[in-house]
């Protein structure tokens, strides 16, 4: 499964700031990052290329962070085809708790990074790829 | 002017039979103080073991103070001078940890402080022709049903809304053609503010008078209470601890607030050497209530700094004034008229687990209203990464807070590290309401 870190950040200027300098004093690739905006604070969600180092980065400066399994899924980019995916899941009774999808290279792939709750997980990995998609690992995610 | 009066022969009376009454109700009131254990112990250490021991008022300087401390360890009933059998009445507010300071009334107790209550009304020239909207919480806090129960012994006409919700406030200031307020001036304040949003005119009431209390206040706000709505504003002062409202209250020449002295021995000190200062000096208050029968207390350090004053009033009333309240000695904060300390919201949030061990309380003022905001650091080791989480420990601290001090802060969550460390004199309470 692959792997999220999230870290809390407060929102005011230069937070952001201070997390992507420690992130590339450490040598971290980004491959997708979104925010989620709680207004007093907010939740940086990111994919990386060595996710427990960047962990232990952001840990070691006192941030709060956590490690995180996401179910990713590789997506042609295509019409119809986000659509073929929530349909399987929805089909099984699977919520999925918040999602964000990037894409990796126009007109063929894409990504859809989904929290699903933990009870869930392997179940909802075997009803995408019973669907015919590809759950991506953590070393594909970050090779691709 | 017309000087009304409630109780025009003792209001008015020589300094000297004050003086008596004071003394014979002092003693009276060691009589009753002598039945608590509180006071059993405390007063017998000072020597004094029955009410022969007071020979004169300068006796009093041998009892020993009372502070809010020694009501929380005497919680809930080491103060108390009755059976629960001729309990009437039981008030509370906030202590300085999670117990409340308790407060019992007998059936005098409560007529006692009803006819203080009826005194201060009729002082500031309201009268049984006015309608009356009460706008200060009913329930423990003193406020509500302190005055509810002397307007309805002056004989006005009661409306007993209790605090907030505005709409309704100013529908019904309108719809009954209220004459007079008790309210806070900050909520005072803020209605004026909705006047408009309500589509009322000043033209469309009938208000001529508001008494304000429960939170301190400069004369300015007070003239801008009474130019912005064309009315008289009455400054009040009491403490739960002493009945509640109807300790002082100003007469019509709004000119500071008399202390009813035959029902209060009212001291200011120093409040670092304890020693008895001079009219007109500024210092601590201490009071003692010298008619209630539950629950008898001495010398309470208030911890509200005021002064005196030396000269009399043109009312022709000899109970001497007590100046607006310059401050306290404590570090109470009183937001929107209610009383909180910094160590009861502390003692709340040092025990949810989630929460790291630095933390800031932040008032400030939105509009005419005060504005409490909680600000804890989040503990890294507890951080799972999930928002509903962080938002549920938010829900925990407010409504943690809201059963400890009443009232709902807004809480904000922040990175471990970014608030003031705890270590040294950290400044744990930012105040930026302005001081005007």
């Amino acid at each position: 499964m692959a792997k999220q870190l999230t870290i809390f950040v407060e929102n005011r200027a230069g937070r952001l700031r201070s997390i992507s300098e420690n992130l590339h004093k450490n040598n971290i690739d980004i491959r997708a990052f979104t925010i989620q905006d709680r207004g007093d604070y907010g939740l940086l969600r990111l994919i990386v290329d060595k996710p427990n180092d960047a962990y232990l980065a952001m840990a070691d400066v006192g941030c709060a962070c956590a490690l995180k399994d996401v179910l990713a899924v590789s997506v042609p980019d295509q019409p119809g085809n986000f659509h073929r995916l929530t349909s399987a899941l929805a089909a099984d009774g699977i919520n999925i708790t918040d999602a964000y999808g990037f894409v990796l290279q126009p007109h063929k792939t894409g990504v859809c990074c989904m929290e699903i709750e933990q009870a869930q997980l392997a179940k909802a990995a075997q009803v995408v790829r019973e669907a015919g998609f590809t759950v991506l690992e953590d070393e594909e995610l970050y090779s691709l | 002017m017309d000087v009304p009066f409630w109780s025009r022969e003792i209001e008015t009376a020589e300094r000297s039979r004050i003086e008596g009454l004071q003394l014979q109700r002092l003693r009276q009131t060691i009589g009753w103080a002598l039945q608590t254990a509180l006071y059993r112990k405390r007063l017998s250490q000072a020597g004094i073991n029955s009410p022969d021991d007071i020979k004169s008022l300068n006796d009093l300087r041998r009892i020993p103070f009372t502070t809010k401390d020694d009501l929380r360890v005497s919680f809930p009933k080491g103060h108390l001078a009755v059976g629960m059998t001729d309990v009437l009445r039981v008030h509370s507010s906030s202590g300085t940890t999670g117990i409340p300071t308790v407060i019992y009334y007998s059936r005098d107790d409560v007529d006692n402080w009803t006819d203080l209550l009826a005194r201060s009304i009729v002082a500031t020239g309201a009268t049984s022709a006015d309608v009356f909207q009460n706008m200060m919480t009913y329930g423990f806090f003193t406020g509500g049903l302190g005055l509810h129960y002397g307007a309805e012994r002056v004989g006005m006409a009661v409306i007993p809304i209790g605090g907030g919700n505005t709409k309704r406030q100013i529908q019904t200031m309108k719809d009954f053609q209220t004459t007079v307020l008790h309210v806070t001036p900050s909520y005072l304040l803020h209605i004026h503010s909705k006047l408009g949003e309500e589509g009322v005119r000043r033209e469309d009431l009938a208000l001529r008078k508001a008494f304000i209390g429960a939170e301190p206040h400069s004369e300015n706000t007070r003239r801008k209470l009474q130019d912005l709505l064309q009315i008289e504003a009455y400054n009040s002062y009491g403490l739960s601890e002493l009945n509640g409202p109807g300790v002082a209250f100003e007469c019509v020449f709004r000119n500071d607030m008399h202390v009813w002295e035959d029902a209060f021995i009212a001291e200011i000190i120093d409040p670092k050497t304890g020693e008895i200062l001079q009219d007109g000096q500024e210092g601590e208050l201490v009071l003692t209530n010298i008619v209630r029968r539950a629950t008898p207390i001495l010398r309470y350090r208030t911890r509200d700094l005021a002064f005196l004053h030396p000269q009399g009033c043109d009312c022709g009333r000899t109970h001497r004034r007590l100046s607006r309240i310059l401050g306290r000695t404590d570090d109470m904060l009183i937001i929107n008229g209610v009383n909180v300390f910094p160590s009861q919201i502390e003692e709340k949030i040092m025990k949810i687990p989630e929460v790291a061990t630095n933390y800031l309380i932040h008032v400030d003022k939105k509009g005419a209203l005060d504005r409490l905001t909680v600000k804890v650091e989040i503990y890294p080791k507890l951080f799972l990464g999930e928002v509903s989480k962080l938002e549920a420990l938010k829900r925990k601290i407010i409504e943690e807070l809201r059963a400890s001090i009443t009232i709902s802060p807004a809480v904000e969550l922040h990175e471990p590290g970014s608030l003031p460390v705890s270590e040294g004199k950290a400044k744990r309470v930012v105040d930026d309401r302005p001081k005007d």
